[in-house]
């Protein structure tokens, strides 16, 4: 450091940051502390030498490059919340790694301690920060600009002029053009001394809190909330109550009571795709689900859900997640009366939708029965005798294809069983693949006998289902309206410059030579270029023609504050 | 019709990609010729002192403003009849990749931002816009070579790795937020590289300024005190871009998933990249970290946008999984 500028351009309306923030006074030379005994601290000297610590840029720094740091690992091992059967592949697949892993919560790692403490304590130190810089400027806001420097010679964008006018008439011409110009100003002597850019500060200020705004109400607004998924097949329909869904997961603060009971109706489903039959790729392009939806007690009114366009609906938000076709089975017994009958969601397994599916009968026949079925919508037979599905457009050809089993269905345990999935440990193929009977095939409206005289099978007809996703969040108006706050509060800090810009005047024989000259208050590399506009129109108000500064007023304003001119005037 | 404006689209990437390599060579001609002369020059600048004085001057506190100009002023003057040829072929190059990028567009009959492909030539022509728009601004044509290089390397990469041909939109992806969010966020990427650009000019420069032997052509560069405050200056701008990316993502988001948040892979990078460059932007005013370490973090940050748009893509599971592979 050559020379630190003047001291008394320091100000109380300066922002109050760290001690470590690089505007701040640096701190005493260690050459003279050194040899001289510390003072001991008491436990307050330490709470509060810890506290600076916390709250110093530095700790702030070194947090935020932590926080990027430990935020990688979720990113590299599929997370819990966000893909569940990511993690169950990855413990088959990697079990060792899979138990340190698990250990040090990585799949979990934006609920585990390690990225909660490094969060927190940023937020506890930005808290520390923006508090006291919020009453500082409180302050500032209505402290007078600082006084005058001594010597403007040194400043930033330093030019004189001259003007035959008297001083104090410079002085209030120079006032009222500063503050046509959003500068808040002072008279000293036959000087002015302005500035401007408070909203710097100010937005800087909002930009922090309103970062606290949106971790609080994420953390505490998503208690609120609750999402569910619910598979509804085509003409049947769900309704918002707890035992209607398929999977729900309450917030912290859930209580049933808050669901809004109302009903929704599959009518039809649409599915549009462009196909390139020679390239063999189906490309979806629109999906298109006719719902009905019914408030209590109220009429049927009809609405349309699409992928991107949410149905707002009883408090809640309708996504629409999947789709599928669900073909309707009918198993009768060998007297021909039904003891199966339902449309049977199928998962699409391919682009084409070839889908799987599951059903299970457990009574009304000698045997319980469990079939896997694969349904092919435009069905086309491979040179190995498999069938895969040419288009995902459904027709006359439509073809279900069964593997039946028959032996314990087990679920008779009491134990949760998933209705997408047959467990054959304790059952028997009857039909299919390496079975005695081929596997049966059927197109709608055809019948098969099963095998072993257990009676017959239908493919009745065929439906369509969505999945829908089910969500509410009252905090999430809450969070955008903090974000949006934020990222204006961020725009002014990083764009507005503050500045403080001084003129003098000082009368000599033929009236006042007036200097002009101005200094940075944080990133503003226009100043120079400020202070050489306020200096021209301020001579021109004077009445002093073309300006008239020494400095010159042509393009090259911009470089009137080079040290080689400077030192040459 | 649709293909054969595709095929102009892929002709008019071709040419760019061969203009910026010629771009790229006359530029690096142009500092080799700078290290040449430079070197001849020496003497006679230590015997004038003319640039040395004015770099000390830079060190002047509180005359920020003032020195960017006197030490842009060097290069600004010293731009060859090579690097104004460099620079016109970066136009030229330019010129061809936005036709590309708009013949695919109007082939396409959408935003020309839809899968892998559409990104990288979508993002390099962000790029090389920046790069030219921060021109019209102060002259950083020496970062030519590094942005026609770049550039250059990618749009090669993708157009023999990752082509494919149109396809409609999925209806995932068929929202206005597409529009708004991927535009923005290939424009902070814009910012963001020729941020790390400078933010690599300075640390070399740093280098030599502390007396250790570095490239014959940083002597025509500005100071690293001026390049580090034009790094700051574009990283700011790519951090605002940034910033609406990620509110505009989480829009987007909770229209389309369900929730505005859900830690996807990502938006986990996304969040990694907007806190790298907080990070770069505390450190700035961080007494300590002024210069080469917040130099660093700007060259960090970029890469971690480079891998979230390379590796993210390609290898890792998530649901923005519009690659189109």
């Amino acid at each position: 450091m050559t020379s630190a500028p003047p001291s008394d351009t320091h100000a109380a309306s300066d922002p109050l940051r760290p001690s470590d923030h690089f505007e701040s006074e640096a701190p005493a030379d260690d050459t003279t502390a050194s040899g001289i005994a510390q003072p001991k601290l008491g436990p307050v000297g330490y709470l509060r030498f810890f506290w600076r610590q916390l709250t110093s840029m530095r700790t702030a720094l070194v947090l935020l490059l932590l926080l990027a740091l430990a935020a990688v690992p979720g990113s590299l091992v599929p997370q819990r919340t966000s893909d569940p059967n990511g993690v169950i592949q990855y413990k088959a697949a990697n079990p060792d790694s899979y138990q340190v892993l698990n250990s040090l919560g990585v799949f979990e790692t934006f609920g585990s301690p390690w990225f909660s403490a490094i969060y927190l304590l940023l937020f506890i130190s930005l808290v520390g920060c923006v508090v006291p810089r919020t009453k500082h400027h409180f302050d500032a806001l209505r402290a007078r600009p600082p006084k005058t420097p001594a010597r403007l010679q040194r400043l930033v964008g330093f030019t004189s002029g001259h003007a035959g006018t008297d001083a104090s008439t410079a002085v209030a011409a120079a006032r009222s053009l500063l503050r046509r110009q959003g500068y808040r100003t002072e008279v000293y002597g036959d000087s002015v001394s302005a500035e401007r850019g408070y909203l710097r500060e100010t937005g800087n200020l909002i930009f922090h809190t309103a970062l606290v705004g949106i971790l609080v109400t994420v953390a505490l607004g998503g208690g609120f909330g609750y999402t569910g998924q619910k598979v509804i097949v085509q003409d049947s329909s769900f309704t918002n109550v707890l035992t209607g869904y398929d999977s729900f997961n309450p917030g912290r603060f859930f209580d049933e009571s808050q669901l809004v009971p109302y009903s929704l109706r599959l009518d039809k489903f649409t599915g549009e795709y462009q196909l390139d039959v020679i390239k063999g790729k189906t490309q979806p392009t629109d999906f298109t689900a006719d719902l009905s939806t019914r408030a209590q007690d109220g009429e049927w009114k009809p609405a349309v859900l699409k992928v991107n366009s949410p149905l707002e609906v009883g408090d809640t938000k309708v996504y629409l997640l999947g789709n599928g076709y669900a073909p309707v089975i009918t198993v009768r017994n060998p007297d021909g009366v039904p003891v199966y009958s339902g449309a049977v969601p199928f998962l699409p397994q391919d682009a084409n939708l070839t889908s799987l599916g599951v059903v299970k009968v457990p009574d009304g026949l000698a045997e319980q029965l469990g079939i896997i079925g694969f349904f092919y919508p435009e069905p086309i037979q491979k040179n190995t005798g498999a069938y895969t599905s040419l288009t995902p457009y459904s027709g006359d050809d439509s073809l279900l294809t069964l593997t039946v089993y028959q032996g314990d269905l087990g679920l008779d345990t009491g134990a949760p069983v998933n209705v997408y999935s047959l467990d054959i440990s304790s059952l028997d193929m009857i039909a299919g693949r390496g079975a005695d009977a081929a596997p049966l095939e059927l197109k709608q409206g055809e019948t098969a006998q099963l095998p072993n005289g257990l009676g017959s099978i239908e493919f009745t007809g065929l439906k369509r289902f969505v999945s829908l996703d089910i969500h509410h969040d009252p905090s999430e108006g809450w969070v955008l309206a903090f974000a949006l706050i934020a990222i204006s509060g961020l725009l002014v800090s990083l764009f507005i410059p503050r500045r403080r810009v001084w003129m003098k005047a000082i009368p000599d024989a033929a009236g006042v030579r007036l200097e002009y000259a101005g200094l940075a208050r944080g990133e503003d590399p226009g100043l120079a270029a400020a202070v050489a506009e306020i200096a021209e129109r301020h001579q021109a108000a004077l009445g002093e023609p073309g300006g008239g500064t020494d400095a010159g007023t042509d393009d090259g304003a911009n470089d009137s504050a080079s040290p080689e001119r400077r030192m040459k005037s | 019709m649709t293909e054969t404006l595709a095929a102009y689209s892929l002709v008019a990437v071709y040419s760019a990609i061969a203009v910026y390599v010629l771009a790229f060579i006359v530029y690096v001609l142009d500092l080799a010729k700078r290290s040449a002369s430079a070197q001849a020059a020496v003497p006679a600048v230590a015997g004038a002192g003319s640039v040395a004085s004015a770099e000390s001057l830079a060190y002047r506190p509180g005359a920020t403003g003032v020195l960017e100009r006197t030490v842009v002023a060097p290069a600004a003057s010293g731009a060859s009849r090579y690097q104004r040829t460099a620079f016109a072929l970066t136009i030229i190059a330019w010129v061809l990749h936005v036709g590309g990028l708009v013949l695919r567009g109007i082939a396409a009959g959408r935003v020309p931002w839809a899968n892998m492909y559409e990104f990288a030539l979508m993002g390099t022509g962000v790029m090389v816009g920046v790069f030219l728009l921060v021109n019209l601004w102060r002259d950083i044509r020496f970062l030519g070579a590094y942005v026609t290089g770049i550039v250059a390397l990618l749009l090669g990469l993708a157009t023999v790795n990752v082509y494919i041909d149109i396809a409609p939109l999925p209806p995932a992806l068929q929202s206005a937020w597409l529009v708004i969010h991927v535009f923005v966020a290939t424009l902070g990427t814009g910012f963001f590289a020729v941020g790390a650009g400078l933010s690599i000019a300075q640390l070399l420069q740093e280098r030599r300024e502390h007396g250790k032997p570095g490239l014959g052509f940083l002597r025509t560069f500005p100071s690293s005190t001026t390049l580090e405050n034009l790094a700051y200056r574009v990283v700011v701008v790519g951090f605002a871009f940034w910033t609406f990316t990620l509110i505009a993502g989480a829009i987007w988001a909770e229209h389309a998933w369900g929730r505005y948040w859900g830690w996807d892979t990502k938006e986990v990078w996304t969040f990694i990249i907007w806190v790298l460059f907080a990070g770069y932007i505390h450190a700035r005013a961080t007494r300590g970290w002024r210069g080469a370490r917040s130099a660093w973090l700007a060259i960090i940050g970029f890469s971690a946008v480079l891998f979230n748009f390379t590796v993210v893509n390609l290898l890792f599971k998530g649901l923005h999984a519009y690659s189109g592979l």
